[in-house]
């Protein structure tokens, strides 16, 4: 299929159509304004059904609903936004309810601003809701990602029966890029919706969706049940990640989303002068690749986000050497530039050697 | 050429058209080669990102009096500023308005309609035909008519700024060409200028140049930073 230029927000709500998704509710806020305008234009031209709720938390409560009914479900809203969801994320976890939530990173804490931001690492992979749980966590660094990734969202939320996380800085929402919108995502063995869902109950037989557990021995039995079977199963299965000038690499930055990208020219730029540096680029950042971070060859992880070092724990948890995790990285909406990773590493490191 | 278009010229499109891109790059030119004062106004109420205010300092460094939002560049507040009004009143300046996108960011215009002279405005309207909205004759008429009918204004030319940003070729533009042209032929409208950035089109050459309508309007990058 040919190539169209769409912008991230736009491709996001289409590659959700594609992927066969009929409802979505949310709240409008910048920077992911475009979801909702696009789903209210398009779902009902495809018989689905687009609702602006009074709130956010009432948008995740009817995602609730429409994803117990076994319906592609999705909403989106940036970091205040996310924030409010959090409680009903939880429920969809207890509930086992898949759906989507689409998140695209602004400046905060608080209001903020409009600016993109990764600062919401930790609300995505920490949970902001309560209860022991995790949720897969997406991060894309382009559109074409963005709409490859939605698409594979869409199968996860359903394959393992749980919410999934796209989380975005607020620049891939609003970048204009050429995208294929044809890509087919991975296909995964799905339960039946006769097993689950309601509305799909076989005869002599009711699905129901339970978020009260009356007595603790039955949640904690559930409970151990998601960290024993369904976990290690998106851990398995789900982890992605890219690595990029890799192979001789002595050095290597830790990044993702569109910060991610402006490493990748800091990174042609150091080479340009005879350093070894790298960039591993995490896609999924619960589950947080692993493997990447066994490679002994590397002296210095340098993580760069747009935030204050969110992700810098996983890193040094994952190489096993804290002293050797460095970071740099703009918050509040800034973004930072090349250049100024360049500098960094130059002045930490020595620069080429 | 530039200095040959209507005193105030206003840039609109579909949205994600390349609009700004091309205003900017159009007061770049029009600056060089007009002896004029020129005014630039970012009234684009559309867009959060990629706005021309986030290039004031270049615009301005191009000797153009620029006006934008008064409320800073980062706000997500539809401002604009009553210094607008100015440059349709002081007929020493030549005007370039930046819109935002569709025809919700022409809405703008309304306040400013009993101030537009026909008989001096230019209604520029930007085609990128890799846009899903805008990528068929029909398609494009009717995103011209929706412009048309939100601001009450007639389109006086149409822009070939076909592109699928860093990954532009000149069949890109060709294709666009004939589109534009039927286009053009239905509605009596002229492409007046086709742009493309320079260091992109690498495989273009004076051959297609010449099949391509209108002034040819090389660009660089304004709003496109390097690793984007």
């Amino acid at each position: 299929m040919a190539k169209v230029m769409m912008k991230g927000n736009e491709a996001i709500a289409k590659a959700a159509i594609l992927a066969g998704c009929r409802y979505f509710m949310g709240y409008p806020i910048t920077p992911q304004n475009e979801v909702p305008e696009y789903f209210s234009r398009e779902l009902p031209l495809v018989g689905g059904t687009f609702v602006q709720a009074e709130s956010e938390v009432a948008a995740i409560n009817m995602v609730y609903g429409a994803g117990a009914s076994g319906a592609r479900v999705m909403t989106s809203s940036s970091s205040p936004g996310i924030a409010l969801k959090q409680e009903g994320i939880g429920y969809c976890v207890k509930g086992e309810i898949p759906c989507v939530v689409v998140s695209m990173m602004r400046g905060g804490p608080g209001l903020g601003t409009i600016q993109p931001s990764q600062s919401d690492y930790l609300q995505a992979t920490r949970g902001g809701s309560n209860g022991d749980y995790h949720i897969p966590v997406l991060a894309p660094g382009s559109v074409q990602e963005a709409v490859d990734f939605v698409k594979e969202s869409f199968e996860i939320a359903q394959c393992y029966r749980t919410p999934v996380m796209v989380l975005c800085d607020g620049l891939i929402g609003q970048m204009m890029e050429p995208v294929e919108l044809d890509h087919e995502p991975t296909k995964r063995e799905m339960p039946d919706l006769s097993t689950w869902a309601l509305g799909y109950s076989p005869k002599g037989k009711t699905n129901t969706v339970i978020n009260l557990d009356i007595d603790a021995p039955n949640c904690e039995k559930e409970n151990i049940r998601f960290f024993e079977e369904k976990y290690p199963a998106i851990e398995k299965n789900e982890v992605r990640w890219e690595e990029f000038m890799m192979d001789d690499a002595e050095y290597a930055f830790v990044s993702y989303g569109t910060t991610s990208r402006i490493i990748k020219n800091a990174v042609k730029a150091l080479r340009a002068e005879g350093m070894k540096i790298g960039l591993v680029r995490p896609q999924t950042l619960w589950p947080f690749p692993q493997k990447p971070f066994e490679n002994k060859n590397i002296k210095k992880w340098i993580v760069g986000e747009m935030n204050m070092g969110q992700m810098v724990p996983d890193v040094q948890l994952a190489c096993g050497r804290k002293e050797d995790v460095l970071f740099y990285g703009r918050t509040g909406g800034m973004i930072p530039t090349p250049e100024e990773y360049i500098d960094f590493v130059k002045k930490e490191l020595g620069g080429a050697k | 050429m530039v200095t040959d278009d209507k005193r105030v010229r206003i840039i609109s499109g579909h949205y994600g058209s390349g609009k700004t891109e091309f205003a900017v790059n159009y007061a770049a030119r029009l600056a060089r080669q007009s002896d004029h004062k020129i005014a630039f106004a970012d009234m684009d109420i559309v867009n959060v990102y990629f706005r021309s205010r986030e290039v004031r300092d270049k615009i301005m460094a191009m000797g153009i009096r620029m006006i934008d939002s008064s409320v800073g560049a980062g706000a997500d507040l539809p401002a604009i500023p009553a210094e607008s009004f100015a440059p349709f009143e002081d007929k020493s300046y030549e005007y370039i308005i930046d819109l935002g996108g569709n025809d919700v960011g022409t809405i703008v215009l309304g306040r400013y309609r009993q101030w537009i002279d026909l008989a001096e405005t230019d209604f520029f309207m930007v085609v990128n035909i890799f846009r899903p909205d805008t990528n068929s004759v029909e398609k494009i008429i009717s995103s011209k008519e929706s412009l048309e009918q939100a601001s009450g204004l007639q389109v006086t030319g149409l822009i070939n700024n076909a592109n699928l940003a860093r990954g532009t070729t000149a069949a890109d533009l060709l294709k666009a060409e004939t589109m534009l042209s039927q286009v053009s032929r239905q509605t009596n409208v002229p492409i007046k200028y086709t742009s493309y950035v320079e260091e992109i089109v690498t495989d273009m050459t004076e051959e297609i140049k010449k099949q391509l309508s209108g002034e040819i309007i090389p660009m660089t990058y304004f709003m496109r930073e390097t690793w984007m």
